[in-house]
């Protein structure tokens, strides 16, 4: 008798052990810090720290690539018939040169100032199964819609250090999904494990101070109140450099930055 | 009422069964590692559903490997509730009836630990020890056709004492052990963990004490068939993991660092890695279990009138 209760008792346990979990399975809230509605609400302004826009400065600059560049892997999308992009990989993309996708942003000076969280959306989208852009910048809170183009279902699956992770399925013609981070994190990976070799960066910062690079290698952020300031280049392949620039009032400057081929 | 005992008839139904369960898990290692090494193990981001339902997702991509897996492994769980089943009402061994019952609970924890993977979405330790736990079951399903076979119901053991120290079971021990430690280290670095060279460092000492084991059987206990067999399978599997993990290393480490996408020359390698590591696990359960049945330990014990008997453990 005591041996069909000890029996009894293990599978209870099993069966419960499995509805715990299956209960575990259920979507979390779509954002962390926001709710999933559409972007059109902003941070108080009240917190924001004013700007005088009479006095504000701009920097701009290029970003190279010293030393040839790798040549751009091969993608095999074979295993997906509806993935139909580009088959090369974004890592390193350096056309004559002009280093593209590096994120440039104000890393120091800015002290305790606030910023405003834009009410404005940024997107990503996926399409020819890769993220569209494939470095991509945003504030704080701001929210950023993922959109799916492709005949093919797709997982966004963020693989963050100081935010939450989390991992949606998207499938084809499926409505948008609204997400945002809590926390500043740079290079930020996110990944879709159904296509291996779709990988993109998300850059959250505190400020609107940042610009990517295109595919000239060419950034400028605007808007700065003068200042020191340290910019930093990010790559994500290439890792960080940074440099200090003094801003004065409606000072335009030029800072460009090489970073070496490895 | 022991191991050694032979309390129930050879039952060839029940032998086969357990040797297909075992045949089925082991093709279950096989996709599980196909998973990992696809980077597809969080494909599918809900469970136990996929997707949200129970149906066949459309199989592209990660998809296919994910779902597969969980298909197997659905498909294992009924094979072992039946097997488990079987043996508590078909064998009379008692113990046999517990390691059924083992079993399902071993397959039950296994489920239970790839459903936190994708929920907790794959933390290294959970991931590792779904990686080590999927390859106990493989022991225990290896275990459970053994003691099924007829080999070990009909057949009188070749008894023949081992009196060297340290003893021959307890170096097929040491192996389990090294070998267990081996998985958990692999597992941790397939699921970035942990850095690749605890595993390669202890693969010089799995191979030590493999070569160390196999060279006592094959010295001393030859005649033995049931303990030469694994023996030389053993170190025989042994070799090959050494090869398998060196190209293993090389197409991921060393050329696929940067790869953008797991490339075929790193699936295949680790995938065969983790299945001759599989196969090398089980073997070493198997000859640590014979040479428990055939090579007993003898120790000498101190009698009256300074004479020395060896006595069997």
């Amino acid at each position: 008798m005591n041996k069909k209760i000890s029996v009894a008792m293990f599978s209870l346990l099993c069966l419960l052990s499995f509805w715990i979990l299956a209960g575990c399975s259920k979507k979390e809230a779509p954002t962390e810090a926001q709710p999933s509605a559409p972007a059109t609400t902003a941070a108080p302004a009240a917190s924001a720290t004013p700007i005088d826009p009479a006095t504000v400065a701009s920097v701009s600059g290029a970003v190279k690539l010293e030393g040839a560049a790798p040549k751009a892997s091969k993608i095999d999308m074979s295993q997906d018939p509806a993935c139909k992009g580009a088959n090369t990989a974004e890592t390193i993309l350096a056309d004559g040169g002009s280093l593209a996708n590096v994120f440039v942003y104000v890393k120091e000076g800015l002290g305790d100032r606030t910023f405003p969280v834009p009410s404005q959306a940024v997107t990503i989208d996926q399409q020819g199964c890769k993220y569209h852009p494939h470095v991509l910048g945003a504030m704080v809170g701001q929210n950023i819609e993922i959109k799916n183009d492709d005949p093919t279902t797709h997982n966004i699956h963020p693989t963050p250090q100081a935010n939450r992770e989390w991992n949606e399925s998207q499938p084809p013609q499926a409505a948008p999904i609204d997400k945002s981070f809590a926390r500043e994190e740079i290079m930020l990976p996110v990944k879709c494990n159904q296509h291996p070799w779709m990988r993109m960066y998300i850059n959250v910062v505190k400020s609107p101070f940042y610009a990517v690079t295109g595919p000239d290698g060419k950034y400028e952020i605007k808007g700065l109140p003068p200042g020191d300031y340290t910019i930093a280049f990010v790559q994500e392949k290439l890792g960080e450099q940074t440099q200090k620039v003094t801003l004065a009032a409606k000072d335009s400057k030029t800072a460009d930055q090489t970073f070496k081929a490895q | 009422m022991n191991l050694k005992s032979l309390a129930t008839p050879y039952n060839r139904a029940h032998h086969r069964f357990a040797v297909f369960t075992a045949c089925a898990t082991f093709v279950l290692i096989i996709a599980g590692a196909l998973v990992t090494s696809n980077d597809a193990g969080l494909s599918i981001p809900d469970w136990p559903t996929s997707f949200g339902s129970f149906n066949v997702p459309p199989l592209h991509g990660g998809i296919k490997y994910e779902w597969s897996h969980r298909a197997i492994a659905g498909s294992i769980i009924v094979l072992t509730i039946s097997i488990a089943t079987w043996t508590w009402f078909a064998d009379r061994r008692r113990w046999m009836k517990w390691l059924g019952v083992a079993a399902l609970g071993t397959v039950i924890t296994q489920a239970i630990l790839g459903g936190l993977t994708v929920l907790l979405f794959q933390p290294p330790w959970v991931s590792s020890a779904h990686a080590a736990v999927g390859q106990t079951f493989f022991c225990i399903a290896v275990t459970i056709a053994m003691f099924t076979g007829r080999r070990w119901v009909e057949e009188v053991p070749q008894i023949e004492f081992d009196s060297r120290r340290p003893s021959l079971f307890t170096l097929t021990l040491l192996s389990i052990f090294v070998l267990y430690a081996q998985l958990i280290l692999g597992a941790m670095f397939r699921h970035h963990g942990m850095s690749w060279w605890p595993h390669v460092a202890n693969a010089a000492i799995v191979g030590f004490v493999l070569t160390w084991t196999a060279i006592r059987v094959l010295w001393q206990f030859s005649k033995i068939e049931a303990v030469r067999r694994p023996a030389i399978v053993l170190v025989s599997l042994m070799i090959v993991q050494l090869c398998l993990g060196f190209i293993a290393f090389q197409t991921r480490v060393a050329w696929g660092r940067d790869a953008v996408q797991p490339e075929l020359p790193m699936v295949i390698s680790t995938v065969a890695h983790v299945a001759v590591g599989a196969l090398l696990l089980a073997t070493a359960v198997v000859l640590a279990i014979q040479v428990w049945r055939q090579v007993p330990v003898s120790f000498e014990e101190p009698v009256p009138g300074r004479t020395r008997k060896p006595v069997a453990a």
